[in-house]
């Protein structure tokens, strides 16, 4: 009988041995190595051991009986320390074995980032057993666990230990979890369900160190953020374990290369598992596991068969969360998306199309389907005939739709519709209840949307909602055609709902798009950074290219650089250094009609340049390319002229350096000027204010582009502070309620002026409005270009590589 | 075939883009997923606007001059404006992003 040694017990060798033994239980003498001690148990439910849902012996597949009766010699927990081949035999750390045909079942080991701490005692890694007693071991009350990485086993683990009742934090390195299986808006969905069983989840998170002494006691993200942890959890990946096989010569790529009979380059020894690497492609899942083990099964009988790789789909094993993806959502032409959300549901469903063939699915929420279209995806089914209807699945009877209401219909009682009055959707359900059918009784009984209107679309929902037929929505214009909701319905959603992402926004609001398009994501990214600006992150990717990189473009591609001049003050230096940068990058330069300097011509690659060296003179970005404050116009006022009443001049510079560097849904423009000659054009800016002997006139909603407004008297004050307090007012409350691309005087038209004077006069609403301001500016009031000076960041505006001198070759 | 490196996945935001000069031109990656990069030819047809300046949505590009909207699967130009770009093969290996430099001298010239 020829000798058979197979070295690991693990998922892939056990199934082989299974087939082989079925088939010819006399064809070979089996010598079976495991470096675990124990033989082959089910690790794909180590996790339901870790939640205490399942006892290790209910998971052990092959126990000492079977091993027994079927005649396997069996060395666990003995390590194979090498194989020698000219020798044919395989040397374990209790001697040698002489094999005629060798096996490799080696598996995967974990990946330790080798973060400064990683060998503290109390990191382990999420692989075997011994993992998961550990983990289970450190599950004390008010223990706190930080898993490190959020893909399937991380995700698993956090789970596994939360429902022991420890505290646990994933971080997790890309910008939305289980990034190799789902997209974000999946990826969000989960995170969301993750967050409501108490677990906090950290993306984007870049881990510095694991602190502690003698053993682990916290972890530190490079951001400065400080986690207390009795237990890391490392699940950043694995790596095949082939270091056994490069050692003795055999052919190793990534992983330990085989044939599709899983020979490797000696042909006596063969591989399967996690441990080989077959046509450039490396495995992480069980199903191709047990393919190559039914192979290598019939390839050791002397039978012929060959492995192909197939389609793959991933489930979650969390209860709870209900996820599904499978086949490619990566690279290739011609492809395109249906997308299906139910927000009431929490329920996101993606396919991707070509060629009218499925070949890829991602749900969330709802994956009753999900064995349906990945029997589509891996037969290559022709689904043009189907196109319309695919989404909702192989139950489909005809006639269901998306309800473009489900949003509106979504909002529990108490989500509050109405923020001026303070008026909930259920105050407004119960008014219809009561006999009101249209907007006219429900204002007039509520109060709802009978302030400044913004909410009156919502209002509108709630009533076609709640009356079905009865009622007619009036046809207002969407944003995009990425939604039904119109600007003034996002908004007003994103505060009641306490949306506070894009992808939360998409999902929660039932878009039609993956990611929106260049109309609708300015606008959301503004309206998030408004009204969340400590827990959104401004997105630079949603902005027009000027905003993105801090200067206008031209006609011809080049850029106008604009540094700001207080108030239009100047002086020599600053003028010098203008000057100077002109010659240096070529730059021609203009006087602009908003009392500063203009260079223009500038090429891309420049920018972080030209912007130091103005920095170097103490001058910070203009901002003569956002929808954000522009400039502030003043005259001379009372420093020099002879009619001034107030320091214009001073004014005009204490509210430009107070409102620089902040976000309006528009342009937006100051003017002081020192008297009513108003020499500064005061009355035609969106905020004006024209000195007085008395005080200080404050004009808003003033025009002079495609519109020309004088503006309309807000009020009357006597001190400077006064006037800031109110212009500030102002300005925080156009950002909180107009819609993106609303210039001050076309919001004014829409909400009256009467309103807003109302709110601002308030002394306790002036004041919060101010607070929220400076809260924003906390955050937003940096000069962007000091920012970009920074080698490192001026890279990106440099092309990522230059062929020019490659290509001739 | 000659796949040249040029450069990290990761050197280009999420539904951003980076350019790489080539003799030919200049050419716009695009990346539009975590795993997802589109090459197609930098320029826009209409007036010369760089694209890899333009918003990313979904697989398409708006120019940032006049607002075209692109194909970047097929190169088309999106609703009623006319125009097409040339696109590009893109292989991404290890999250290094490789280019088909053949292709693109020879589309170039
Ligand atoms: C440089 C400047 C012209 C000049 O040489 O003087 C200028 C240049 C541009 N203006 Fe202006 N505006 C300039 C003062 C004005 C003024 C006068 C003022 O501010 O006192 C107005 C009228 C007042 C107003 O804002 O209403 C003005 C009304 C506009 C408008 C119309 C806005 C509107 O709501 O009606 C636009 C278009 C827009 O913003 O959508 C515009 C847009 C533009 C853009 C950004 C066009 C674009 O999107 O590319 C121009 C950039 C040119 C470039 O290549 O850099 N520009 N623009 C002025 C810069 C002032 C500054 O120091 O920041
Ligand atoms: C917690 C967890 C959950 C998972 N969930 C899923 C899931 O839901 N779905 C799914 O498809 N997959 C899942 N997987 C992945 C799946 O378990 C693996 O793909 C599978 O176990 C790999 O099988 P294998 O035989 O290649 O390696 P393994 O099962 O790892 O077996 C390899 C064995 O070889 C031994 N060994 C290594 N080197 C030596 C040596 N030199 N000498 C002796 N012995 C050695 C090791 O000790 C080990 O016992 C999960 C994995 C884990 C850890
Ligand atoms: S008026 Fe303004 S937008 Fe028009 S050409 Fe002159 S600078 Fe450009
Ligand atoms: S140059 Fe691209 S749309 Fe005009």
């Amino acid at each position: 009988m020829k000798n058979l040694v197979v070295i690991g017990a693990g998922m892939a060798t056990g199934r082989m041995l299974e087939h082989l033994l079925e088939a010819d239980a006399g064809a070979y003498s089996i010598t079976l190595f495991n470096a675990e001690p124990r033989g082959n148990y089910n690790r794909i439910m180590l996790s339901p051991v870790l939640s205490g849902e399942k006892s290790y012996e209910e998971i052990v597949t092959h126990d000492a009986a079977w091993y027994a009766a079927a005649g396997v010699t069996c060395r666990f927990g003995e390590r194979v320390l090498s194989v020698d081949r000219d020798r044919k035999v395989v040397v374990g750390e209790q001697g040698e074995v002489p094999y005629d045909v060798l096996v490799l079942g080696t598996g995967s080991d974990p990946f330790i980032i080798p973060l400064p701490g990683h060998d503290l005692p109390g990191v382990v890694a999420y692989r075997d057993l011994d993992d998961t007693n550990a983990m289970i071991d450190a599950c004390q009350p008010g223990n706190r666990a930080v898993i490190i990485g959020g893909g399937l086993l991380g995700l698993e683990a956090a789970a596994g230990l939360r429902l022991r009742g420890m505290g646990v934090t994933v971080l997790h390195i890309a910008g939305h979890l289980m990034e190799r299986q789902l997209d974000e808006n999946a990826g969000y969905l989960l995170q969301k369900d993750l967050e409501k069983r108490g677990i906090d989840v950290i993306c984007g998170a870049n881990t510095e160190a694991i602190e502690g002494e003698g053993r682990i006691e916290r972890v530190r993200l490079k951001d400065g953020t400080v986690i207390d942890a009795d237990i890391v959890v490392m699940a950043a990946g694995i790596r095949p374990s082939a270091k056994l096989a490069k050692d003795s010569g055999i052919d190793v790529g990534r992983a330990i290369t085989v044939d599709a009979q899983m020979r490797t380059s000696d042909p006596s020894v063969f591989a399967v598992g996690e441990c080989v690497e077959f046509d450039g492609q490396l495995f992480g899942l069980v199903a191709p596991l047990y393919d190559q083990a039914k192979v290598l099964a019939a390839t050791l009988l002397g039978q012929e068969a060959a492995f192909v790789p197939k389609e793959l789909s991933t489930k979650l094993k969390v209860t709870g969360c209900d996820l599904f993806s499978a086949g490619d959502f990566a690279e290739g032409e011609g492809r395109e998306d249906i997308v299906f959300r139910d927000p009431g549901r929490g329920v996101y469903k993606r396919l991707v199309l070509e060629e009218g063939r499925l070949i890829g699915a991602v749900m969330y929420g709802d994956t009753a389907d999900s064995g349906w279209f990945f029997g589509l995806i891996k037969d290559g089914t022709d689904v043009d005939e189907m196109r319309d209807t695919l989404i909702f699945g192989p139950a489909f009877q005809g006639g269901a739709t998306a309800d473009p209401l489900s949003a509106v219909a979504a909002l529990p009682p108490e989500a509050e519709i109405c923020g001026c009055n303070g008026v909930c959707k259920g105050q407004i359900v119960q008014a219809i209840e009561a006999g009101a059918t249209d907007l006219g009784t429900v204002r007039a009984t509520t109060k709802a949307s009978a302030s400044c209107g913004t909410c009156t679309g919502l209002v509108e929902q709630v009533l076609s909602v709640a009356l079905g037929d009865g009622f007619s929505l009036p046809t207002a214009q969407p944003i995009c055609g990425c939604t039904d909701l119109t600007h003034e319905d996002v908004r007003r959603l994103i505060k009641t709902k306490e949306l506070k992402s894009q992808p939360a926004v998409w999902q929660e609001l039932g878009w039609t798009t993956p990611n929106g398009c260049h109309v609708c994501r300015p606008a959301v990214n503004f309206y998030l950074l408004a009204d969340w600006p400590l827990d959104y992150t401004d997105d630079p990717q949603s902005r027009f290219v000027n905003e993105r990189n801090h200067a206008n473009i031209q006609k011809d591609g080049t850029y106008s650089v604009m540094p700001r001049m207080w108030g239009g003050m100047t002086d020599a230096k600053e003028l010098r250094a203008i000057a100077d940068a002109a010659d240096r990058y070529g730059a021609a330069v203009k006087v602009t009609g908003g009392q500063r300097i203009d260079l223009l011509g500038v090429k891309k690659e420049d920018l972080p340049l030209i912007w130091a060296d103005l920095n170097a003179a103490g001058m910070v970005s203009g901002h003569a390319y956002t929808k954000g404050l522009r400039t502030v116009k003043t005259c001379v006022g009372s420093d020099w002229c002879r009619f001034g009443t107030q320091d214009s001049t001073g004014l005009g510079i204490k509210l430009e350096k107070r409102l620089w560097g902040s976000w309006t849904p528009h342009k937006v423009k100051l003017g002081v000027s020192g008297c009513p000659r108003n020499c500064a054009e005061a009355t035609c800016k969106d905020v004006g204010i024209v000195c007085v002997d008395s005080g200080y006139q404050i004009g808003v909603g003033g025009a002079a582009g495609m519109d020309v407004k004088e503006v309309e008297r807000l009020v009357d004050v006597r001190t400077e502070e006064e006037a800031i307090d109110w212009t500030v007012a102002f300005v925080q409350l156009y950002r909180e309620n107009a819609r993106y691309l609303d210039r001050p005087y076309k919001w004014l038209a829409k909400v009256g002026l009467d309103w807003v004077k109302e709110t601002i006069s308030d002394p306790a609403e002036r004041q919060a409005l101010v607070a929220r301001f400076d809260i924003s500016q906390s955050v937003y009031q940096t000069d962007p270009w000091a920012e970009r000076a920074t080698p490192e960041a001026a890279r990106s505006f440099l092309p990522i590589a230059d062929l020019t001198l490659e290509a001739a070759e | 075939m000659s796949w040249i490196d040029v450069g990290h996945i990761d050197d280009i935001p999420l539904r951003g883009a980076r350019t790489v000069k080539t003799r030919g031109g200049c050419v716009a990656l695009f990346r539009t997923g975590e795993a997802e990069v589109f090459a197609t030819s930098g320029t826009c047809p209409h007036k010369g606007g760089p694209l890899a300046e333009g918003i990313v949505h979904g697989r398409k590009v708006t120019c940032p001059l006049h607002n075209w909207v692109f194909s970047l699967e097929t190169g088309e130009a999106q609703g009623a404006d006319e125009g097409r770009i040339a696109t590009y093969p893109v292989r991404i290996e290890d999250g290094r992003l490789m280019l088909d430099t053949a292709r693109l001298v020879r589309s170039a010239a």
